[in-house]
């Protein structure tokens, strides 16, 4: 079968301590017939969006990747720029609806990277899931080859790709996309009444104690609801929620571990892929091992 | 007990514009009915409380804001953002609050201490640096 082209932008973060999921991601897209091509001449893409209205300076490195897209797009013939890590989706999508809003904006950034070619407005930055919903989510149930029965996961969004309004993937307060594709695999989801709560983000850096707490609550009520794992798609959230842990069991007595994956190494596992080279699971705090054991 | 001081006309306050300049928001045009409080997942590690800032910044007590740690705990997840009944942005509005240090060459955090950086993930440090260093 010959794989379709998709532009991927796989962002800072999967380039190094979440090989985890851009391997999932790149792998389990090749079992669905995409070849994810890594967008030629990326840059970082700043991880937060710029809210100072007064200011461009954000969303110029943004604007910057959405024209090496639109370069790229014309060569495979797809305008689709597909992002997983959620700070990256959000960042792109922002800023291409940012500019697209407000041309002033465009042109101040056309000026100023007079280096390069206008940014036309035809990229549309996506989110894997959207993607994947978009491409049909029974390609998926076709391929699933050891399917995840048996498994408890409380699905966790957090903000970026829900919030703000214009770039949510989903119901903002209760989306289930997540949810639909886990059932797909074969998982059963519980009902997890945070999962668009924040994890206390870049805050990690200078206040990790906060995010321990965070961290603490976010773990203890997916194990009340009876979750064995929890299963998100944000570099950051990943690494509060696995890494934090750390501290959130040093001060309270009696907190269990639980491991945290990302959703296409559940993905990459119903599809039978059991590569460690693929799946990384030396990436993780928390080993997702054992709780796995049964499927790899 | 907070001390705090009530402005003739904060309507004149030139922090007060600069703050509505920065964020693009009215800041009057909040009730305080609290849902951004509510739902605030960091409020209960903050000193001001999400909807106090609007009562601050209308009384034009910008002085407690910018002493206030409230503005460094937010996290921008935005969820007062687009829960606000009347369209407010406060994510913006600590943004700007922000930036009003920031813009001075002010570092709340000074990227040559981080405490192991090496096990950080680049976007939690370029996220970090770009809300708190200028």
């Amino acid at each position: 079968m010959e794989l379709k082209k998709i532009m991927f932008y796989p962002g800072c973060t999967l380039k190094g301590v979440a090989k985890n999921l851009e391997d999932s991601t790149v792998e389990s897209a090749r079992v669905l017939g995409y070849d994810f091509i890594e967008l030629p001449g990326w840059t970082c893409c700043g991880a937060v969006y710029g809210l100072a209205q007064d200011s461009v300076k954000f969303t110029i490195a943004n604007v910057r990747n959405l024209i090496r897209a639109q370069e790229y797009a014309e060569k495979i013939r797809d305008n689709r720029l597909v992002a997983v890590c959620s700070m990256c989706y959000n960042n792109l999508r922002r800023a291409h609806l940012d500019v697209m809003k407000n041309r002033d904006k465009l042109q101040t950034l056309d000026l100023f990277m007079d280096e390069e070619p206008d940014y036309k407005g035809e990229i549309n930055v996506q989110h894997y899931l959207t993607f994947l919903k978009e491409e049909g989510f029974d390609k998926i149930a076709e391929n699933v080859k050891k399917p995840l029965k048996g498994l408890k996961v409380a699905p966790y969004y957090g903000c970026l790709l829900l919030r703000p309004d214009e770039v949510a993937i989903d119901d903002r307060e209760d989306p289930h996309i997540l949810e639909e594709l886990l059932e797909i695999l074969g998982a059963e989801v519980v009902d997890y009444p945070l999962k668009n709560e924040c994890c206390g983000s870049y805050h990690t850096v200078d206040k990790k104690e906060f995010v321990a707490e965070r961290t603490f609550k976010l773990v203890s009520v997916a194990k009340e609801v009876g979750a064995d794992i929890i299963t998100t798609s944000c570099p950051l959230c990943f690494f509060n929620l696995d890494k934090r842990q750390e501290i959130a069991k040093k001060k309270h007595s009696g907190f269990e571990h639980m491991p945290i994956v990302y959703f296409t190494q559940l993905m990459a596992i119903a599809f039978g892929i059991n590569d460690d080279k693929v799946l990384h699971f030396e990436q993780h705090y928390v080993s997702p091992r054992e709780v796995l054991s049964r499927w790899l | 007990m907070m001390k705090y001081t009530i402005k003739e006309d904060p309507h004149n306050d030139e922090r007060v514009r600069e703050i509505m300049e920065i964020s693009g928001e009215n800041i009057f045009a909040c009730y305080q009915c609290g849902r951004c409080s509510s739902g605030c997942p960091m409020a209960e590690f903050m000193d001001v409380l999400p909807n106090q800032v609007f009562m601050f910044l209308q009384e034009g007590d910008v002085d407690t804001l910018l002493s206030a740690r409230t503005p460094w705990v937010c996290a921008a997840c935005f969820t007062c953002t687009v829960r606000c009944p009347v369209g407010l942005d406060l994510a913006a509005v600590m943004e700007a609050l922000r930036e009003l240090q920031l813009r001075k060459n002010y570092d709340y955090v000074d990227p040559y201490r981080v405490e192991n950086r090496e096990e950080l993930p680049p976007i939690a440090l370029v996220s970090n640096f770009r809300k708190f260093t200028p």
